[in-house]
């Protein structure tokens, strides 16, 4: 492959309006890789109960096993079917992190992401995933409107 | 077995009902005998002193414990301490174990079990007592215990119990049990049910009665006395709710509040301390000569000894097996990288967190002191104090002469530290409850019910037979785990060797720089 574009895929509307731009930039690149990464919200400095913590690893299985099934695997197979190259990715972590992290590791050259319509206070004061990657990306970042 | 437990339940609820109710002078008074009565013997027991002297042979058996261990280990609480930060910084965890329970997640879990009332009532209570002079024994008995701490952890991970389901089981039980096996040992298993059993009196004593007692403290200090059963039945219908309703949302938002509060709790001290800034050379002048003279306070010197060590063992459980059983569920391939952890868990509760709380009430004055002697003035066996408080309301008087508004929020962070710290104890409880009597729902169920009734006498109950049996409960733990913390001691070591020579080959690196 000569190209690589990651794409932040979320399971709403907004990751498919990301997919479908990733495939417009593969159609015309012609050799290229998609590698759809959903990310699930974690943090290591979280706060947990005792009872959290001994079941952690059996919700972790569980989280993954969900995302792959509900939002990577529908995604890969819909452009496996048009023929794309494509494979899917689920990692916990810091989204923005996450995605331009993936990015490098993978030599991507590309990452694809959809503006979500994310509110509230949070957001606001600290700003959205999407803003986020934005500022600290070290790879070319396209935020789908 | 179920039918045993429940039998059991029966008998348990017709005791603790019948001489309630039977007796004059309200449910309080009717509670406080039946359990001071029933408790007598084995809090006389824990606390006997060795023969010749004042001093109770538990507090001694803890002291020389957190010192073998300290010098077996090549003092690993000085030595392994910045790396200890590092690991709960992160730098040397696997990104691809991402989602999986951090060694901060399983410090800040364990941590919610201890930091609480033993920090602001426990340390009230040691100074209350034994005069600032406690202080200086508690921050000693905190650095010995780390290394406790470092030991029973590093075993917690290396022995728990790892189903196929992916959930974890871990504690003193499991490593007595399967460390004795492997080292060709008899008698690990009975050790293991007799920790079992004293884990359980625990999670109901300092985990819960003695929680439910200040928390009521604290409420009737604000709003006015009422009967401490009332406040009881509140708090064991909402830990009832979490426990066994599985209403994860309220003990989400504790875990979340508790830091917080913490936080609050620290930075207020803080402000106290700044703002009085020249009297901080004084209080430690205090502390000093206190521990070694005792300032006038009852038992002198050994007094103030007793009152340190006994609150901070009580404050950090070090040596109880309590954390061993919160820090297993991290997720390592290397038990050393916990017990490291853990060390941090004495010094944040006990040398900063209770050292604060010590020096606020020291500095505040609210210690009566004569002025001719220098001496503090006795009242009983405590030292008599501004207001006649004692307990948590010692550390609110104190907090209230720097920030009047203070005791508000103390009232809060003491009623969630409590709920916190129940929420924990009944986990421990249930680990050690199941480890005898099997998983299953009516089984846990059984504990879970008995824990709730438990908050009720706690509350009901006045803080001296409360406090008793708390210690001799969570105190009995430590008998247990440490004789066996002897014998497992050496696998430890091996343990600890190995990861520190791979350290050094660059075997096991750091994934952040």
């Amino acid at each position: 492959m000569t190209a690589k574009i990651v794409i932040g895929l979320d399971g709403s509307e907004a990751g498919d309006r990301a997919v479908a731009y990733a495939k417009k930039l593969s159609a015309l690149i012609g050799d290229c890789e998609l590698i759809a990464l959903y990310v699930i919200e974690w943090s290591p400095f979280s706060f947990q109960t005792a009872e959290e913590n001994a079941e952690r690893h059996k919700r972790r299985e569980a989280e993954i096993a969900a995302a792959q099934s509900r939002v990577i695997e529908p995604a890969i197979n819909a452009l496996k079917a048009e023929g794309f190259a494509a494979r899917g990715l689920v990692k916990h972590g810091h989204v923005a992190d996450l995605l331009n992290a993936t990015a490098l590791s993978e030599g991507a050259d590309q990452i694809v992401v959809a503006r979500a319509s994310e509110g509230g206070i949070a957001s606001r004061m600290f700003g959205t995933s999407t803003a986020h990657l934005a500022m600290t990306a070290e790879v070319p970042v396209t935020i789908v409107g | 077995m179920k039918k045993v437990l429940l039998t059991g339940l029966a008998l348990l609820l017709t005791a603790i009902s019948a001489p309630a109710f039977a007796q004059d002078g309200g449910i309080d008074q009717a509670v406080n005998n039946a359990f001071a009565a029933a408790t007598g013997p084995f809090v006389n027991f824990i606390f006997a002193p060795i023969p010749g002297t004042a001093f109770p042979w538990i507090v001694m058996w803890l002291v020389i414990a957190a010192t073998v261990f300290t010098l077996y280990f090549g003092f690993i609480q000085v030595r392994g301490f910045r790396h200890s930060i590092q690991l709960v910084k992160g730098d040397y965890s696997d990104p691809n174990d991402a989602g999986e329970v951090s060694h901060f997640q399983a410090l800040a879990t364990a941590l919610s079990g201890t930091v609480g009332l033993g920090n602001i009532a426990g340390v009230a209570v040691a100074v209350g007592i034994g005069g600032p002079g406690a202080t200086f024994w508690m921050i000693l008995a905190g650095l010995l215990g780390m290394a406790s701490k470092f030991t029973e952890c590093t075993l917690g991970v290396k022995y728990r119990n790892e189903y196929p389901d992916g959930s974890v089981s871990g504690g003193p039980m499991y490593y007595i049990s399967k460390g004795f096996k492997e080292r060709g040992l008899p008698g690990g298993k009975a050790l293991a049910l007799l920790f079992s059993v004293f884990c359980i009196l625990g999670a109901l004593g300092g985990g819960n009665m003695f929680q439910a007692n200040q928390a009521h403290a604290q409420i009737s200090g604000l709003v006015g006395d009422f009967p401490g059963w009332i406040t009881g039945v509140v708090f064991a219908v909402i830990v009832f709710a979490v426990i066994v309703g599985g209403i994860k949302s309220i003990a989400n938002v504790t875990e979340k509040v508790v830091p917080l509060m913490a936080v609050l709790y620290v930075g207020a001290a803080l402000i106290i301390l700044i703002v009085n800034f020249d009297k901080i050379g004084w209080a430690f002048g205090q502390i000093f000569e206190g521990a070694f003279t005792g300032l006038g306070v009852a038992g002198g010197m050994v007094g103030a000894l007793i009152q340190g060590f006994k609150r901070a063992a009580f404050s950090n459980e070090a040596g109880v097996g309590s954390a061993a059983i919160a820090h297993s569920a991290v997720r390592t391939k290397e038990p050393t990288t916990e017990g490291l952890v853990s060390l941090l868990e004495p010094f944040i509760d006990t040398v900063v967190i209770c050292t604060m709380t010590a020096l606020v009430i020291t500095i505040s004055g609210v210690l009566v002191a004569d002025p001719a002697t220098g001496n503090y003035v006795l009242n009983g066996s405590s030292i008599q104090t501004v207001g006649d408080v004692s307990g948590v309301s010692l550390t609110s008087a104190a907090f209230a002469q720097g920030l009047s508004w203070f005791p508000y929020v103390l009232a809060v962070a003491v009623i969630l530290f409590a709920f916190s710290t129940m929420i924990s104890w009944s986990y421990y409880g249930l680990k050690a409850w199941t480890y005898m009597f099997g998983e299953g729902k009516t089984t846990e169920l059984i504990f879970k019910v008995i824990f709730c009734l438990f908050i009720v006498i706690g509350a009901a109950a006045s803080l001296g037979p409360v406090i008793d049996f708390s210690d001799a409960a969570i105190f009995a733990m430590a008998v247990v785990n440490i004789t066996a913390l002897y014998f497992l001691m050496p696998i430890v070591r091996r343990e600890m060797n190995s990861y520190f020579e791979r350290l050094k080959t660059g075997e096991i690196h750091r994934f952040k720089s």
